[in-house]
């Protein structure tokens, strides 16, 4: 039983990581935000079954608001303001989608190379749970480093809370209060950068934040 | 007795790998025609088919070389050599020590080079695009799948598929880098095997074929031999993806006949819910560009190389 | 003994090479035969040699000292089982090329320059596998290199050759100079620089390095190793095509020779970050060679591109055995060693057989750009035969030779996670990665030179008027082409006679391979992994024979001949049929942008403008641009400023040479 929890764990976080791969893949905007919420629901599971190992009920709840915030909340307001902002085309990366998955494998790479031997004493459980949450985060940051379109960039930040989240419940006994103040933060930073978005397409026509920068150069 | 029921074993996989090729094209083409609300054509047609082409004579262009004419053998017996050699209902075969994972995949890559080779000998244009971009998604296709192989290698500690399909039964476990072998297994058979979203099996619009473009100019009996090692090559790659993830059911070394008679029925269960899924995911979504797909593949690499550089990490993914 | 008979081959050589410019005046085909026969019973002789001190062991090693060279020093040579390795496969290329040029060499337009050169480059070559010591090796060495430019020279009369030529003796004494310098590290101040005395020597960890470092520059330059590479595309196919095919198959792989002897041997034990380096370089050379390759118009500058992507596959053999060495894991390390050594053997076979190949279809069509080409398999079927087999070989394919050295490297990789060193565990999965592929990028390469230049339709009249070679040159491509389904079907034997190689390099050797079942090849044991060639490819000639019989039994036989169908638009213009470049478009669309810079600008008129669309592509070598440039515009920039040397009196002059001997005086007395 032991191995197969630790197994599942693994299983659950390791499809962390591939969900953030796809993101990373995906160049049409709804896809994008498709994924955001199969993201989501990897973690959900991901946070239900570290609640049922280490026997800790207030996880549950953790679950729940990832799935309902992440999985449903967020993706169906994003999905209405994609459609709404008319902005529902191709979305561009910067330098190619090959050599971005190229930089995100040695990512994954950095993030065994510094956590594995650093935390050599914890248990694997716990160690490799945290190898790859911290790849989830540096995915999460990569994506928002190679994306030009707002949209894109929030979801790459979202999916690097995700990333947090995972680092927090694989360790034992991260308070809940913490969690909750975590994710509302997100929710409001979420809607502030919503309200800005709208502000973007009043002035500028468009979501492309390549856009604002052009502006300002333009300006000094 | 153990020689005998080894060879028996091997022979009737060879023959059964070849009956039963053509009835999975047929069952596939009728569930993808239901889920299009259409009758479809019986189970059985792709036989017909094949009988029919046997019999015809063979059209051949005038400048057609001797490869043109040989080659469609040498496909059919590079692929059927190959899924001869991967467990199907029973995971002792005889002379699977004769190649292993990384061997089959390339008797598939001949079969491919020669199938190249003959959509350019006739020099027209449609045949060398096919070629050409068949050759481009192999180049990305086939590390793919070395890649997929290292992974399923350093799980099982073998590359031989006997041996990593009793690992697989006896040693069943969730691992992350074999999730991602999966998925990386199940992109390149999608491509190898010219389905949707990479080509299109049904269609005969010039510029979205890439398999039916190279074999274009064939006719008759050499037709009839080269959709078969088609047919063979699905079989072979859903009989694969069933031997090292699902692997349950298989007849293991020093099984009596009744574990192996449970063996063949558990794997036609298997390649018939192989096929549907296939058909499911392929009613589901549309073709790629051509250009997407090499990201697509790149896709499946890239699974293939995380799940490995993981197992190179730590054994316990 | 045998060592002896060798030196006297040698020697035999020499003469033919010193006899040959008044053979040459001979005659036309009498003096080139004699010369190429010579040629050919002298490299048959040392490939027996080769054999027997390979298998024989002890009985047909041996040293020798001649007093010829340095005084009280002399020449050393000596034969073990490393040379023999190499001499079996410097003589096979030699016996095959010779036996062609009988053939091919009667359309050799000026013989006075190929044809005392040639016995002389095949001396050079079998002498560095015998010199035993730095100095002997070092003189062999550049009279290989010397004797294989005067080949390339030997058409001179092309700009582009000239260029070549400049090129590579730029690059080859660059190489010589850097192995001067290791070979200094490694005598040290002794004195005593044969290969015994540096063998048992201590050398300290930073020489050890630095010696590696001045081989890979030296010998790697040689062998093609990127970014040294750029000589050899333009080399290999400036010379005649025999000359090419041992350029290219046979003496690169005496550069890998010159470098495994003074790493595994003379060095020592290895530290890991060597391993780290030879697994960058090789993974990189692999798949620039290759994707270069796939990009190429010109047939023999395609092989030689070729040439440097298997020389990255050997570079990572050899990296992944210093790696096992390294930390101890014998048996490993002579799978990655084996793996490597055969490889070797394997490309000098096919490598030399595609050459000439080649060099069939140069003279036969006049002919090296393959958008000119195609159709020849009606025209020279024979030769289309031979070419494909090469061909299916170099793809790594089943059952020929190459996929079974491909096979014992991945076999070597999937043992590398036992490594201990972290970096290394992340390279060598890269290293597979790029392995896979560059042999996958390698099968499309040679669909793609053998699809256009043989199949189709003729583009030009030289392709539609081309003629079969000579039988004497068929001979021996089929000679090539037998060894490589030999090597690839019955690798077994292969395997065990490199045994007492491995456990010299890596004291340590593979399984002792079976001959029941069957003839199988196993790495490590046999439920780990086991592939036999034989019964591949008997399985193979079974099912192809049982469907022939089948259909052509019991259903019809009819053939009919009819125009091309094309999807109902057959056009009889030759000019519709994909051309190698666009056959190339997708895989230069793919990789172009990350490895070459591509840039494609597509300019379409507006519909209703008369005038012509235009497509501009441009793609930048990299290497070139980052490496060779710069180094290039600082030699300008320093000849420019040292010019005014060249306006000083005599008195000046002198009182620079005092002033130079001076200093050096000076540093010997503060160096002791």
């Amino acid at each position: 039983m032991q191995h197969f929890s630790l197994d599942a764990a693994h299983m659950f976080a390791g499809g962390m990581v591939l969900v953030s791969f796809m993101m990373l893949y995906q160049d049409r905007i709804l896809g994008l935000i498709n994924v955001f919420a199969a993201h989501a629901v990897v973690l959900t599971l991901s946070v239900s079954w570290q609640a049922y190992i280490q026997d800790a009920p207030h996880l549950y709840i953790t679950a729940a608001i990832a799935f309902g915030l992440k999985a449903i909340g967020i993706p169906w307001a994003l999905h209405r303001m994609v459609v709404r902002l008319g902005i529902h085309r191709e979305i561009e990366t910067v330098g190619g989608i090959g050599p971005t998955m190229l930089m995100g494998i040695v990512l994954v790479a950095l993030s065994m190379v510094v956590m594995l031997p650093a935390a050599a004493e914890a248990d694997p459980i716990a160690r490799e749970d945290l190898a790859l949450a911290l790849s989830v985060i540096l995915l999460g940051l990569l994506m928002m480093v190679t994306r030009q379109n707002a949209v894109s960039q929030i979801i790459g930040f979202m999916s690097l809370e995700n990333g947090l989240i995972l680092a927090a419940t694989g360790a034992k006994g991260m308070p809940l209060v913490v969690e909750i103040s975590v994710a509302f933060s997100v929710l409001v930073a979420f809607i502030v950068i919503g309200v800005f978005l709208f502000r973007i397409r009043e002035r500028f026509d468009t979501v492309d934040t390549q856009a604002l920068d052009d502006f300002r150069e333009g300006r000094e | 007795m153990g020689l005998i029921l080894d060879l028996l074993v091997q022979g009737t996989q060879m023959v059964l790998v070849l009956v039963l090729a053509p009835g999975l094209i047929g069952f596939t083409r009728k569930i993808k025609a239901h889920l299009l609300r259409r009758q479809g054509p019986p189970v059985l047609q792709p036989y017909y088919d094949l009988l029919r082409l046997v019999r015809k004579e063979a059209v051949l262009a005038h400048n057609a070389s001797w490869l043109f004419r040989n080659a469609p053998y040498m496909i059919f017996a590079t692929t059927w050599v190959a899924a001869a050699l991967v467990p199907t209902f029973a995971a002792n075969l005889h002379f699977s020590w004769a190649a292993d994972l990384i061997a089959i995949t390339a008797l598939l890559g001949s079969s491919r080079f020669f199938l190249a080779l003959v959509g350019m000998d006739i020099g027209t244009s449609f045949g060398g695009i096919g070629s050409s971009r068949e050759m481009l998604f192999a180049t990305l296709a086939e590390p793919a799948m070395i890649m997929i192989i290292f992974t399923v290698a350093l799980v099982a500690g073998s590359t031989q598929l006997s041996e990593v399909a009793t690992f697989m039964v006896t040693h069943t476990s969730l691992r992350v880098s074999l999730g991602l072998a999966l998925i990386g297994l199940i992109i390149v058979a999608l491509a190898e095997n010219a389905r949707i979203p990479v080509d299109n099996p049904a269609t005969h619009l010039e510029l979205t074929m890439v398999h039916e473009a190279m074999i274009l100019e064939y006719s008759g009996r050499h037709l009839a031999v080269i959709e078969l090692a088609a047919a063979l090559k699905l079989l072979l790659y859903i009989s694969m993806i069933a031997c090292i993830f699902v692997p349950w059911g298989i007849a293991q070394p020093d099984d009596g006949i009744l574990y192996l008679l449970l063996g063949a029925v558990t794997y036609l269960a298997k390649i018939a819910i192989g096929g549907f899924l296939m058909v499911v995911f392929e009613t589901s979504i549309a073709k790629m560009r051509v250009f997407r797909a090499p990201e697509f593949l790149g896709g499946a690499l890239m699974l293939g190389f995380l799940g490995t550089l993981l197992l190179f990490v730590s054994r316990s993914f | 003994m045998a060592i002896a008979v060798a030196l006297w081959c040698v020697i035999g050589l020499i003469a033919v090479s010193a006899a040959a410019p008044a053979l040459a005046a001979r005659p036309q085909p009498l003096g080139t035969r004699l010369v190429y026969g010579a040629s050919l019973i002298l490299t048959g002789l040392l490939l027996l040699i080769g054999i027997a001190a390979l298998l024989g062991g002890a009985d047909f090693q041996g040293q020798k000292v001649l007093p010829i060279g340095l005084p009280w020093i002399g020449a050393h040579f000596s034969l073990d089982s490393l040379s023999a390795v190499f001499l079996i496969i410097v003589n096979l290329g030699g016996v095959a090329a010779s036996l062609y040029a009988l053939g091919y060499g009667l359309h050799e337009e000026a013989p006075g320059r190929v044809l005392p050169f040639y016995p002389a480059f095949l001396a050079g070559m079998n002498l560095v596998l015998l010199s035993a010591d730095a100095f002997s090796f070092l003189v062999s060495w550049e009279f290989m290199s010397l004797s294989s430019w005067a080949l390339v020279m030997s058409h001179h009369h092309e700009g582009e050759n000239r260029k070549a030529g400049y090129v590579y003796l730029l690059m080859a004494s660059f190489g010589t100079l850097m192995l001067m310098l290791a070979f200094g590290l490694l005598a040290g101040t002794s004195g005593d620089a044969t290969f015994a005395a540096i063998m048992t020597a201590a050398h300290p960890d930073w020489i050890s390095g630095a010696v590696l470092v001045l081989m890979l520059l030296g010998a790697g330059s040689k062998a093609g190793l990127v970014p040294l590479h750029v000589w050899l595309p333009l080399a290999h196919p400036a010379a005649p095509s025999h000359v090419s095919g041992l350029m290219s198959g046979v003496m690169t792989k005496v550069a890998v020779y010159g470098f495994i002897r003074v790493v595994f041997v003379l060095l020592g034990q290895p530290q890991w970050w060597w391993a780290v380096l030879l697994l960058v370089l090789g993974s990189l050379t692999a798949v620039l060679g290759v994707l270069q390759a796939v990009m190429q118009r010109d047939l023999k500058r395609l092989l030689a591109y070729s040439t440097v992507e298997n020389i990255g596959i050997i570079f990572i053999g050899i990296g992944l055995a210093l790696a096992f060495k390294t930390n101890g894991m014998g048996a490993a390390a002579s799978l990655a060693i084996v793996s490597a050594l055969l490889h070797c053997f394997n490309h000098s076979l096919f490598k030399n057989l595609l050459f000439l190949g080649a060099g069939n279809v140069l003279v036969g069509t006049g002919e090296r750009d393959i958008e000119k080409l195609g159709g020849l398999i009606h025209r020279m079927p024979r030769t289309a035969y031979l070419f494909l087999g090469g061909c299916v070989a170099i793809s790594a394919l089943p059952p020929l030779n190459g996929f079974v050295s491909e096979w014992l490297l991945l076999q070597a990789i999937l043992l590398s996670p036992d490594l201990p060193q972290w970096a290394l565990r992340f390279l060598v999965p890269a290293a597979g990665a790029m392995l896979a592929l560059a042999a996958a990028l390698a099968g499309s390469c040679f669909v793609r030179a053998f699809g256009v230049t043989f199949l189709g339709r003729a583009r030009s009249t030289a392709a539609s008027e081309a003629h079969e070679a000579e039988p004497v040159s068929l001979k021996a491509m089929s000679l090539l082409i037998g060894l490589c389904l030999l090597a690839g079907t019955l690798p077994g034997p292969l395997i065990d006679s490199l045994s007492p190689v491995t456990s010299f390099l890596v004291a340590g050797h593979m399984p002792t391979q079976p001959l029941m079942p069957l003839l199988s090849i196993i790495p490590i044991n046999e439920s780990r992994s086991s592939y036999s060639g034989i019964l591949v490819f008997g399985f193979i000639m079974a099912s192809s024979w049982i469907a022939i019989r089948v259909i052509h039994n019991f259903a019809s036989r009819a053939v009919r001949r009819a125009p091309p169908w094309d999807c109902g638009f057959p056009n009889a213009d030759p000019a519709t049929q994909y051309t190698a470049d666009s056959f190339a478009q997708p895989i230069r669309r793919v990789f172009g942008p990350m490895f070459f810079r591509l840039k494609v600008d597509a300019h379409m008129p507006r519909p209703g403008d008369p005038k012509p669309a235009t497509l501009a592509v441009t793609l930048r070598d990299l290497v070139w641009d980052f490496l060779y440039a710069p180094i290039s515009g600082w030699v300008m920039f320093a000849a420019e400023r040292l010019n005014v040397l060249q306006f000083l009196t005599i008195r000046s002059y002198l009182s620079l040479v005092f002033a130079a001997l001076v200093a050096l005086l000076f540093l010997v007395a503060t160096w002791a």
